[in-house]
């Protein structure tokens, strides 16, 4: 078993863009979730309505890069408003279950064969990244062993990673962000103290939800295809898992969160792999070994919940719950 | 509300990692019956290998229009550079794997029918075909004069879907209704009752694959069901009951849950689609409905099950506990109401209930595999809150409503892989002008 190489690319992971998309993701859980209480299980729609929007503006309407991010931006906005208005009157738990609906609702009509001319159905999307790689300022050659593309797609996913990073913890420290976690603790006392929740719960979701947008494009550009496989439920429920991992009501916990979820996952499918290749481990083969992990990152959701709940960063006076 | 002394505390802690074991123990040692059968499963029910590969399958019965059996008819099925081909077997059936659901173009090889037999005016051959969310999709070649006529029928067709929805409504209901009497009496909400439906499929066909006689598998897979009702009421939720934890924690843990075991039935079962006993079966015609037998007695099941649960809510001391329980824990408690045995009977029955849903929902899709339950998951969570959350006889009639819905949006021209959307979004509807659900009390659930 070559410990180098499963160790090398356990801290890959560290800096693959598809921990920046999770960071992010789980970002915009945080502010959901961890700072106003809103138990938001539809991430996954939104990361879909992301990348299917920047996808689509650009392969169907041809619109430059930035034209199409701000679609994207906008259409996740009008999907939080849409989702927001029928449901955060509601008890926590309706809320989760419509969140839920809603993202698997996305899922539904991008996978629809009736409309494959647009969004390509089951297959998806692909060939749409070529206006990002068009900016890539770094000319051909090897950074820390990437090419020039990978290494592109890292550092405008982290920059804007802690570009989020930032704008949340300024939001979170301002009056705006007090009022918000007031509504966590108790959305009564707010309402009484004359606050409009209702906005500020809206507001709330809107932003998260742009981020989990910003995340869905920084998921599918390295890849270069969005298919509506990788948008089901589970994407949030791993979204979940990083969040409690970092912590709920923190902005570094996500994106730590996010590390390690892919760390671990990463260090156990290599020791896995060796194993069986070395035969050490006979009652297993690989399909198995990768839902193996799957299995650990369930019973780590049960264990984090119930042992602690404020994760590695978190206060356990900032919980959403009580 | 956390106030409470160390010592306790740490003893409960302790308590709880125990139990946590205990459920952990309990669900290796249920995978370890099951392990051997899905492995022993694999070798024996296989027509053609190639078949076995692929999780979507394409089918159908061949019979004249005397119903007598058409065998060895070539079909294919073609997808871009896909082709998949088929013979009819003895008795009419055929078969073709193909790697992934979307849109086929199947052809009926006439030259391989049997002399005197031609396809009945009208049939399409070849013909495009699309799958609608389900894993198999069935196609239907009339010969002869045929019945193609009835086929076109709106109002046959409504009539069709109607029972149908019945059908697929009451099977929802099995499993809605368990999952309402859980949340009435313990408030949580259980995102892991998909996975329980999964089980009961998954029992039936690991017993079954194990040599033990069909009736056999059927009661040993509800007892499985109600054992794991129990096991995690058992090892998980009453711990946590105990220790104060909150609602919404106890739904993530749920999530948590549902993972872990989803994985673990996939670990087990493999990612393929399998067959129970008898899932084939051609439609008879009863009165003005063409239904197929299994359909039938789905209905039946179901129907008399739900009536069983609603006399013992209703008539019996033990249903009127449960429903004290659902209305007030804590007054239930002190009228001398035994809520821990009241909550622990709920899961059982929620367990059983879930497993015989999930039984019937593999005839109805038809086929087994590891995600079979969560993709009705939100169906489930659709009619119990249609209902009203919490209330047994809203579970019952708003999982009717999801079911008709659902099969007759694609009578009205709704697309037929976008059926479950259309209930979804009737959820939603209702949530905006009915918070409190059909059923449900009217009360601020804001």
């Amino acid at each position: 078993m070559d410990f180098g190489f499963i160790l090398s690319s356990a801290a890959g992971e560290i800096f693959s863009p598809t921990t920046a998309a999770y960071a992010l993701a789980a970002l915009g859980l945080a502010v959901h979730f961890g700072y106003s209480g809103l138990l938001n299980f539809g991430q996954a729609g939104f990361m879909a309505v992301g990348a299917y929007g920047f996808a689509i503006s650009t392969l169907t309407f041809g619109v430059p890069f930035f034209v199409g991010l701000l679609i994207a931006i906008a259409a996740s906005a009008v999907f939080a408003l849409l989702l927001g208005i029928p449901t955060l009157r509601l008890r926590a738990d309706y809320l989760a279950i419509v969140t839920i609906a809603a993202a698997e609702i996305v899922r539904y009509i991008v996978t629809t064969n009736q409309l494959t001319a647009v969004t390509g159905s089951a297959n998806g999307l692909a060939a749409f990244e070529g206006s990002f790689y068009a900016m890539n300022p770094f000319p051909e050659g090897s950074y820390f062993g990437m090419n020039n593309r990978d290494f592109f797609i890292r550092v405008v996913g982290w920059a804007l990673v802690a570009l989020c990073c930032t704008l949340v913890w300024l939001l979170m420290r301002s009056p705006w962000g007090r009022v918000l976690k007031g509504i966590r603790e108790d959305e009564n006392a707010v309402r009484s103290l004359g606050k409009n929740v209702y906005a500020y719960k809206m507001q709330a979701l809107v932003i998260g939800g742009v981020l989990g947008a910003l995340a869905g494009m920084v998921f599918t550009l390295p890849r270069g295809a969005v298919q509506p496989a990788n948008y089901g439920t589970e994407l949030t429920f791993f979204l979940y898992t990083c969040l409690l991992l970092g912590g709920l009501g923190t902005v570094l916990g996500p994106v730590i969160g996010a590390m390690i979820f892919w760390v671990v996952l990463s260090l156990t499918q290599g020791i896995l792999y060796g194993l069986i290749e070395s035969g050490a481990v006979m009652w297993l083969n690989t399909v198995q070994a990768g839902q193996l992990r799957y299995i650990l990152v369930g019973v780590a959701l049960m264990l984090l919940m119930i042992f602690r709940p404020q994760g590695v960063f978190g206060n356990k006076k900032e919980l959403a719950f009580a | 509300m956390r106030s409470t002394p160390q010592g306790q505390r740490a003893g409960r802690r302790l308590g709880l990692l125990r139990l946590l074991g205990a459920i952990g123990a309990s669900i290796f040692a249920i995978l370890l019956v099951a392990g051997p059968a899905s492995q022993a499963a694999s070798p024996s029910p296989t027509p053609s290998p190639s078949n076995q590969t692929f999780q979507n399958n394409i089918s159908g019965f061949l019979r004249d229009d005397t119903r007598a059996p058409l065998a060895d008819v070539t079909v294919t099925a073609k997808k871009g550079d896909f082709t998949g081909t088929a013979k009819s077997s003895a008795n009419g059936a055929w078969n073709i794997g193909v790697p992934e659901q979307g849109t086929y173009t199947v052809e009926l090889d006439e030259s391989t029918l049997p002399e005197g037999i031609k396809l009945a005016d009208g049939q399409e051959n070849p013909r495009d075909v699309t799958f609608s969310q389900t894993s198999n999709l069935s196609v239907i070649f009339a010969f002869g004069k045929g019945i193609v006529v009835q086929q076109q029928d709106f109002g046959q067709n409504l009539l069709n879907r109607l029972v149908a929805g019945l059908s697929f409504g009451l099977l929802l209901a099995l499993a809605s209704v368990g999952l309402s009497l859980i949340f009435g009496t313990t408030g949580l909400t259980n995102f892991a009752h998909g996975e329980m439906v999964t089980l009961g499929a998954v029992l039936v066909f690991g017993f079954n694959a194990m040599g033990l006689p069909f009736w056999l598998a059927l009661i040993l897979s509800l007892v499985g069901g109600g054992l794991f009702g129990y096991a995690q009421d058992r090892g998980l939720w009453r711990p946590l009951r105990r220790r104060g934890t909150g609602l919404v924690p106890m739904m993530i843990v749920s999530i948590g849950l549902a993972l872990a075991v989803r994985y673990v039935i996939q670990f087990y079962f493999g990612g393929a689609t399998q067959q129970l006993p008898y899932a084939q079966s051609p439609e008879v015609q009863i009165g003005p409905v063409s239904i197929s037998p299994n359909n039938l007695w789905s209905l039946g099941i179901s129907a008399v099950v739900i009536a069983l649960i609603g006399i013992v809510l209703l008539k019996t001391r033990l249903g009127k506990a449960t429903r004290a329980v659902a209305d007030n824990p804590a007054l239930a408690a002190a009228s001398g109401i035994d809520v821990d045995a009241v909550i622990r009977l709920v899961w059982i029955t929620g367990g059983m209930l879930a497993s015989l849903g999930g039984i019937l929902w593999a005839y109805y899709r038809p086929g087994v595999t590891f995600d079979m339950g969560s993709a009705i998951l939100l169906l489930i969570f659709a009619g119990v809150t249609l209902g009203g959350l919490g209330t047994v006889f809203g579970a019952l009639i708003g999982s009717i409503i999801v079911g008709i819905f659902v099969e007759l949006t694609t009578v009205f021209g709704l697309a037929a892989d976008l059926k479950y959307v259309g209930a979804l979004f009737i959820m939603i509807v209702v949530l905006l002008f009915r918070p409190q659900g059909i059923l449900g009390r009217r009360e601020r659930v804001g």
